[in-house]
């Protein structure tokens, strides 16, 4: 069997998935569990300063937004980080360390941009066996209101200064946790690699309201009549984070700055597209929060399965192996042709392809009286709705023309090269190969 | 009172109050609106649907289940009431497995379809319950019309009309309006006065009369209707029921089904109501199933429904077969009824096998029976009345009868399966085809 055995910057942990800094791991009680249940690692809810903790707001601290049968697809949250005093948090995460030496401990910590904060307090959290830092530059919510979170993270130079501070005050592992809420992923991930980090963790939660309440006028989640932006997070906001990871991963500048995905992780092979695009592991949060622990044995199985099917002895045979094959759109072989092909026996003639390519896109499915759905292949641009729509998997597919096969749409046979947008003749910048 | 199952001869309160009360029962109680919205979650809106083309009244049903699901079930009400004024009856009734559900694409793919007639139940009975009305009536034409019959067809007639300003008068020989709705379903597919709520809740539309106890040939003529109105509807249903023709269907114990069921509507205490021990009901549509069912229901200790073509045949769809042989129904196929035997009242009754042509093998058996229900078909009954074509009054695809200026529909009339659904889409049907003949 495939071993799910995770080195990170030198962090190990019995398997490569860990629950993320926010609620599941706000308590000994929880992380316990966690363990028990077969996380990998945790990384402990966001510690702060000494002295009196944050509070919290007393209403409601998520609003959701569902797929069909309430399947919750998206999880925004208002809460801080934790409201629980800095010696409890410390004396619990000691003793989790303690009892789970090989489980990953990793303490997460936002605290003011001074130097003297930073520097305090990581020999402190240190002591309690921690086996590294997270930098939280990401939370976009309320803390970000007081100088600290993505109000970090969105300022490359103090990121890079932070992470410098933290570097010189700790040998332990720093990584520095980014926020979604910024243009370009690069310039944060830069900083974060200047300012000696040992690697990234991405994404943090997005800003979001996820619903109005039309009966009181006032976002959700509301407080007494009234709501803020909050960080989105779960399944709807994968694809954005498998973007921001792919992007630092396939960037020269960054491509040797070790990833810990996050985003919307749900089952082994959400985490496993995560890797395959350079994170060297992955949290979870919202999977958890919705089903509970237990999911981690779906994750586990199902990963193990896999690699035992591909060959793969550890998950370092795989991390970064799809990174070569994120390009620019510039580079994608417009000589590639393919067409839709609806396979009869699967179809339900449910007719939703034919809607969606009939009103929104290319007129290229047929309709007969007795609901045969068909592809017109002189119409037929590939554009793939038909399949996203179809709600029966692997009915409609995209076929592959052969060099030689005639495209009906264009009268003109397939060629064998490969033809990017640079070298076209409709492209005025085009560098022909006159 | 003590009579139980065993006792012999036709009897009353053969079971306890809560018995007959669970028994009796909503066949398929309302849904709530968790499971409303669970089950609407399972449409997948498809293209120009399937369901909305197996309905006889053509219900918009891809977007009322979205109407549903997004928390509006009274415009999705409103989906259906335009297309069909009985949608509450008909998610009721309707035998949805042969119909929008059998086409379901869900059913094609999964073998569960998506449960469109209790959806629409779920929509009709936010709606209803409300006491709202959601249409309004046109302004006033001045124009009479009579509608003979309130059951589906004429009181689907009766309302279309109604909205476009017309004034309409429904005439019904029974005591009250409804028609099989209130008098020829099952008590279980209708609990809670709901034909007689539905009738009242249609009415609100206005300009409708409705006079009980007149019928063709009893207080009324169509001549004198059609001279003090601008057109006549004719939705009189089927009011004879076929006799067996065998010896011995005089003797006592041998009964319409039909009378039975709707005394079972009308009766206030079901333990006052008598039934058999041993009861043979002789048919194979929904009344003989509706019949078959009740008496089981009732406290008859053996229940047989004899059809005398195959199961394949039979007219009560599978829905219906399944629930009379889970009620404790044995359904008996490819028998003949030839002899009813008793001494003054029916004791047993003999049956001659068949094979699938109706030809008789020779081969008989004797039911124990102290009280036997027909339900082998009902007849078109009156005089003077528009052309006839097997036995039912002949009309084209509006309703059109051979006379001018009378339409027919529902079960009176040629065309369409004999569905509460199809009579409801005759009556809209010819009424359109009215108000544009009134109005040209």
């Amino acid at each position: 069997m495939a071993n799910l055995q995770s080195d990170f910057v030198g962090i190990k942990s019995p398997n490569p998935f860990w629950l993320a800094s926010a609620p599941p791991t706000d308590k000994e009680y929880n992380v316990r569990r966690a363990f028990e249940a077969g996380w990998g690692g945790v990384v402990w809810k966001t510690l702060g300063s000494e002295g009196p903790p944050v509070v919290n707001v007393n209403g409601p601290r998520y609003g959701a937004i569902f797929g069909a049968d309430r399947r919750l697809l998206g999880l925004n949250n208002i809460e801080l980080i934790t409201d629980r005093p800095l010696e409890v948090n410390l004396e619990e995460m000691a003793r989790v360390k303690r009892d789970y030496p090989d489980h990953a401990v990793v303490a997460s910590v936002m605290v003011p941009c001074e130097e003297d904060e930073w520097k305090r307090i990581l020999p402190m959290i240190a002591e309690t066996g921690c086996d590294g830092f997270e930098l939280n530059f990401g939370c976009p919510h309320g803390m970000a209101e007081r100088g600290m979170g993505s109000a970090v993270g969105q300022v490359p130079e103090y990121i890079e200064m932070v992470a410098r501070w933290c570097k010189e005050a700790t040998d332990l592992p720093v990584i520095v946790k980014l926020t979604p809420n910024i243009t370009n992923i690069l310039r944060p991930a830069e900083a974060a690699l200047r300012g000696g980090a040992d690697a990234v963790s991405l994404i943090n939660t997005i800003n979001s309201i996820t619903n109005v309440n039309l009966d009181m006028m006032s976002p959700e989640p509301m407080i007494d009549g009234k709501g803020t932006h909050g960080g989105y997070c779960g399944p709807a906001v994968k694809p954005i984070a498998l973007n921001m990871v792919a992007e630092i991963a396939r960037n020269p500048e960054t491509a040797r700055l070790p990833i810990s995905g996050i985003g919307g992780i749900t089952t082994w092979r959400d985490a496993a597209e995560f890797m395959a695009l350079g994170a060297g592991n992955v949290q979870v949060c919202t999977a958890a929060m919705t089903y509970g622990f237990k999911i981690v044995q779906e994750m586990i199985s199902g990963l193990s399965q896999w690699m035992d099917e591909k060959g793969y002895e550890s998950t370092a045979d795989f991390v970064g192996m799809a990174t070569p094959n994120v390009t620019d759109w510039q580079y994608l072989n417009l000589n590639h042709i393919t067409k839709a092909e609806i396979n009869q026996d699967d179809c339900i003639s449910c007719g939703r392809c034919y809607a969606a390519c009939e009103d929104t896109s290319h007129q290229a499915i047929a309709m007969s009286e007795d609901r045969v759905f068909t592809v017109k292949n002189d119409e037929c641009v590939a554009c793939n709705l038909c399949v996203n729509v179809c709600p029966v998997e692997g009915c409609i597919t995209m076929r592959t023309l052969e060099p030689g096969d005639m495209d009906e749409r264009t009268g003109t046979p397939v060629v064998a090269d490969y033809g990017n947008w640079t070298q076209h003749p409709n492209n005025p910048m085009a560098k022909a190969a006159e | 009172m003590s009579n139980t199952p065993f006792s012999e001869g036709i009897q009353s309160g053969r079971l306890k109050p809560a018995e007959l009360a669970e028994n009796f029962g909503d066949l398929h109680p309302r849904l709530d609106d968790h499971e409303a919205l669970v089950a609407a979650d399972r449409c997948y809106f498809c293209h120009d649907a399937p369901c909305m083309t197996a309905c006889p009244t053509d219900i918009d049903i891809p977007l009322f289940i979205r109407q549903i699901s997004t928390g509006t079930p009274e415009a999705a009400a409103k989906t259906i009431f335009s297309q069909n004024i009985l949608g509450g009856m008909c998610a009721r009734v309707c035998p949805t497995e042969t119909l929008c559900e059998e086409v379901c694409v869900r059913e094609v793919a999964e073998g569960k379809p998506v449960e469109i007639g209790r959806l629409q139940r779920f929509a009709t009975d936010v709606l209803v319950d409300t006491g709202e009305h959601p249409f309004e009536r046109a302004e006033a034409t001045g124009k009479k019309i009579a509608v003979v019959g309130a059951g589906p067809a004429g009181l689907s007639a009766a309302h279309r009309l109604a909205g476009y300003g017309h004034d309409v008068t429904v005439y019904d020989a029974r005591a009250k309006a409804g028609g099989l709705n209130e008098f020829g379903i099952a008590a279980y597919k209708s609990v809670d006065s709901f034909a007689e709520r539905e009738v009242d809740w249609l009415l609100k539309i206005g300009g409708i009369t409705v006079e009980t106890g007149k019928a063709l040939g009893d207080g009324l003529s169509l001549d004198a209707l059609q001279a003090e109105n601008d057109a006549v509807f004719l939705g009189i249903g089927l009011g004879g029921v076929n006799a067996l023709g065998v010896d011995g269907e005089d003797k006592d114990g041998v009964d319409d089904a039909v009378d039975f069921i709707a005394d079972l509507r009308q009766a206030k205490e079901l333990g006052t109501l008598p039934i058999g021990r041993d009861v043979v009901v002789i048919g194979g549509g929904m009344t003989a199933v509706d019949a078959a069912v009740q008496a089981k229901l009732l406290g008859a200790l053996n229940v047989s429904l004899v059809y005398r073509r195959g199961k394949d045949r039979m007219n009560a769809s599978e829905f219906e077969q399944d629930l009379a042989a889970s009620s404790g129904v044995r359904i008996i196929t490819n028998a003949s009824p030839k002899a009813v035997i008793g001494n003054g009242a029916v004791r047993e009754i003999e049956f001659e096998y068949t094979d699938d042509d109706l030809k008789p093998t020779g081969q008989t058996v004797r039911l124990p029976a102290d009280q036997v229900f027909k339900a082998i078909g009902q007849t078109l009954e009156g005089d003077g009345l528009p052309d006839l074509e097997r036995g039912k009054i002949a009309v084209d695809g509006t309703g059109r009868t051979s006379v001018e200026g009378i339409w027919a529909g529902g079960d009176c009339a040629t065309g369409g399966d004999d569905l509460t659904v199809t009579a409801v889409a005759e009556g809209r049907d010819a009424a359109e085809d009215i108000n544009a003949h009134l109005s040209a």
